[in-house]
């Protein structure tokens, strides 16, 4: 071990409750900048989740769509002249909307209804852990998550419920396809998409386009364009894009994930800097025999550099655990933390820059010492 | 000629700013031969301390020259001074300043750590230096399982281990009792007769003086007097060390007395130059 580590890690280690003080700002802050950005990547996928799920090449919104659960609406007709364009091989109607659920043990809870065509390859359930996509045919049928089954008062397939005073009965269960906004998904057909969010026979939500294989998208893309009046044609990573920066930065709820990660990096900051500062401070007369004995500058800061690292290394790993912890606690609840590799990643690399940072006042400190205090002290 | 390890000519220091500057050294000019253990005596306030500050290239004078094997400090940027500080100077000082997390080895490898010698020959190096100061045993002991004659002891093989030609002591004896004094002083005087190393020692102690070759007499920033003995005896004794004290003190007091009306305030003097051993 080179000497500059030993003597930085002897430094750090001497006064333990110090130390101890340290860390726990470290575990403290990153956990929270964590929970956070954890916070923001669940968001960011569950946002454009159905988006992102759909089979479809294109999408037709209504013009000034800002998300997937805009409920601005279409003119079912248009899909004949759609199928018309050259290159379309498939347009699928799907309806979506908010509407009350009623809790089988009292009270109503709102759902959002996706409803699909269900002899297409539209918007329809995945992961299914119970039943099939082809029961959603049978009148009044529709599939829930089991996330939602307390929420929703029902445990199993052929459980029965009113949504919007019409029948509803649970005839498939996903496993995982959770809402952002916390109110559960509830699939169905298209037809009793119309019925149970009220929308009109003639109005759909959204077309999804499929193109015809060899068929370029962008050259299909412009014949709707020349075709359709007030609607927009998107890819799906367009919608995809919009719909996530509007939940993200229309709404303020991304600015304010960020702004608690913000918070997160700045408490940690703090900390990390007040005890490397107080910790030179205790020192002052070693720093000041090194720069006697004629140390460079850049062995000094070595050594507080090194405190830093080692502060960031053992505060990250405890942070990592604990955070690990709570992404498995949140795994199968509604708001779920994700921790991927990149996230971890970039954690470890803020936990480091943070205490490098925090390092400066400590170093400005040492390169004011007079190295002739030794021969006062 | 032998050149001096350090040299200092017509240095001036003040310290301080507005009303609080005082002028600390007042036109002090000596050498510090390699061969040579020398004494700076002088009393509290007298400039020892700026001095060896300046001589050390910690403090920039004011006016004058200070060389350091023949490298003049003036002008140079601390990154330069504080090289030519770890490549020629060794320190030693009162309070030790021995890093109390690190063990005898590790304090004593520290001296070379920082001019970046850091292989397994730079422990060899320090175990061997610690062997010469009689701690070869006490390599794992820390600062605080020490005595202070054994922190003193450890404090100068760091001051020796890089092979400086200046080793600056400020009063190393002052925290010991007589016999760590005796053992320390020993040392330091063992090391001066190096003829390629020369040893300053600031102090005030009475019973270094049978160990100097010569004593420089420091008072109100100004060298008083500057005595130079052919043979010293090197040994520590109380009662011999006040007399000789006393012996060079009083005409010292003198001789400051008469430099007031004289045009050069440096006396050299030369009192008992062969002392027997007790």
């Amino acid at each position: 071990m080179s000497l500059t580590l030993k003597l930085a890690s002897r430094n750090l280690f001497q006064d333990r409750l110090r130390f101890v003080a340290t860390i726990v700002g470290i575990v403290f802050s990153i956990v929270l900048v964590n929970i956070q950005m954890g916070l923001f990547l669940s968001f960011e996928r569950m946002v454009t989740t159905m988006i992102d799920h759909a089979p479809a090449d294109l999408w037709i919104v209504p013009f000034g769509t800002k998300c997937f659960e805009d409920p601005s609406l279409l003119d079912q007709h248009d899909q004949t002249s759609i199928l018309a364009v050259p290159g379309v091989a498939e347009a699928v109607p799907v309806v979506i909307g908010f509407t009350p659920w009623t809790v089988p043990g009292g009270g109503t809870t709102p759902v959002f209804i996706v409803g699909s065509q269900e002899n297409a390859e539209g918007l329809h359930p995945w992961n299914l852990a119970e039943g099939s996509v082809a029961a959603l045919s049978a009148p009044h049928t529709v599939a829930v998550d089991r996330t939602y089954f307390a929420r929703l008062g029902v445990t199993a397939i052929g459980d029965a419920t009113d949504i919007r005073e019409q029948p509803a009965k649970v005839a498939a269960v996903t496993n995982g396809i959770r809402s952002f906004t916390t109110t559960p998904y509830v699939f169905t057909s298209l037809d009793q998409a119309h019925a149970y969010t009220g929308t009109p026979p003639n109005r759909v939500s959204y077309f999804l386009v499929r193109v015809s294989p060899g068929t370029d998208v962008a050259g299909v893309r412009q014949r709707l364009l020349a075709t359709l009046s007030k609607v927009e044609v998107l890819t799906t990573a367009e919608f995809s894009s919009r719909s996530r920066s509007f939940w993200l930065f229309g709404t303020g709820a991304g600015a304010a994930l960020f702004a608690g990660a913000l918070l997160g990096a700045i408490v940690g900051t703090v900390i990390v800097a007040q005890t490397l500062y107080s910790s030179t401070k205790d020192h002052l007369n070693e720093f000041a025999t090194l720069r006697a004995i004629g140390s460079s500058n850049l062995y000094i800061h070595k050594v507080i550099v090194w405190q830093a690292l080692l502060s960031a290394v053992i505060g990250f790993g405890l942070a990592a655990a604990l955070s690990l912890v709570i992404v498995m606690f949140t795994a199968e609840t509604a708001l779920p933390i994700l921790m991927t590799p990149s996230l971890t990643s970039a954690l470890f690399m803020l936990t480091v820059v943070m205490c490098v940072i925090s390092a400066l006042a400590a170093i400005v400190q040492v390169m004011r010492i007079e190295p002739a205090r030794v021969f006062k002290a | 000629m032998i050149s001096p390890v350090i040299e200092a000519v017509d240095v001036v220091k003040f310290l301080g700013e507005g009303a609080g500057r005082v002028q600390a050294l007042k036109g002090v000019s000596l050498d510090l031969a390699p061969g040579e253990l020398t004494l700076l005596m002088g009393p509290s306030g007298s400039g020892k301390t700026t001095l060896l500050s300046v001589l050390s290239s910690m403090l920039t004078p004011t006016s004058g020259i200070v060389r350091i094997a023949g490298q003049s400090t003036a002008g140079a940027r601390p990154g330069a001074l504080a090289k030519l500080r770890r490549d020629h100077v060794g320190f030693v000082f009162q309070s030790y300043h021995l890093f109390p997390t690190l063990n005898a080895l590790d304090n004593v490898r520290l001296a070379l750590d920082v001019r970046g010698e850091r292989s397994d020959r730079a422990i060899a190096k320090a175990k061997a230096v610690l062997e010469t100061v009689g701690l070869a045993h006490k390599e794992t002991a820390f600062p605080n399982e020490l005595s202070g004659g054994e922190q003193q002891r450890v404090a100068i093989a760091r001051a020796i281990v890089g092979n400086p030609s200046a080793i600056l002591a400020d009063e190393p004896t002052g925290a010991l009792d007589s016999e760590n004094g005796h053992a320390v002083m020993t040392i330091l005087a063992g090391i001066a007769k190096d003829p390629s190393r020369g040893v300053l020692v600031v102090t005030h102690d009475p019973r270094s003086l049978p160990f100097a070759d010569r004593i420089i007499h420091i008072e109100d920033g100004r060298i008083l007097s500057e005595e130079r003995r052919d043979t010293a005896p090197r040994r520590w004794s109380t009662q011999n060390a006040v007399i000789q004290f006393a012996k060079v003190a009083e005409p010292v007091h003198s001789g400051w007395r008469r430099s007031a009306s004289s045009p050069s305030p440096v006396i050299a003097r030369s009192v008992a130059t062969k002392q027997s051993p007790a």
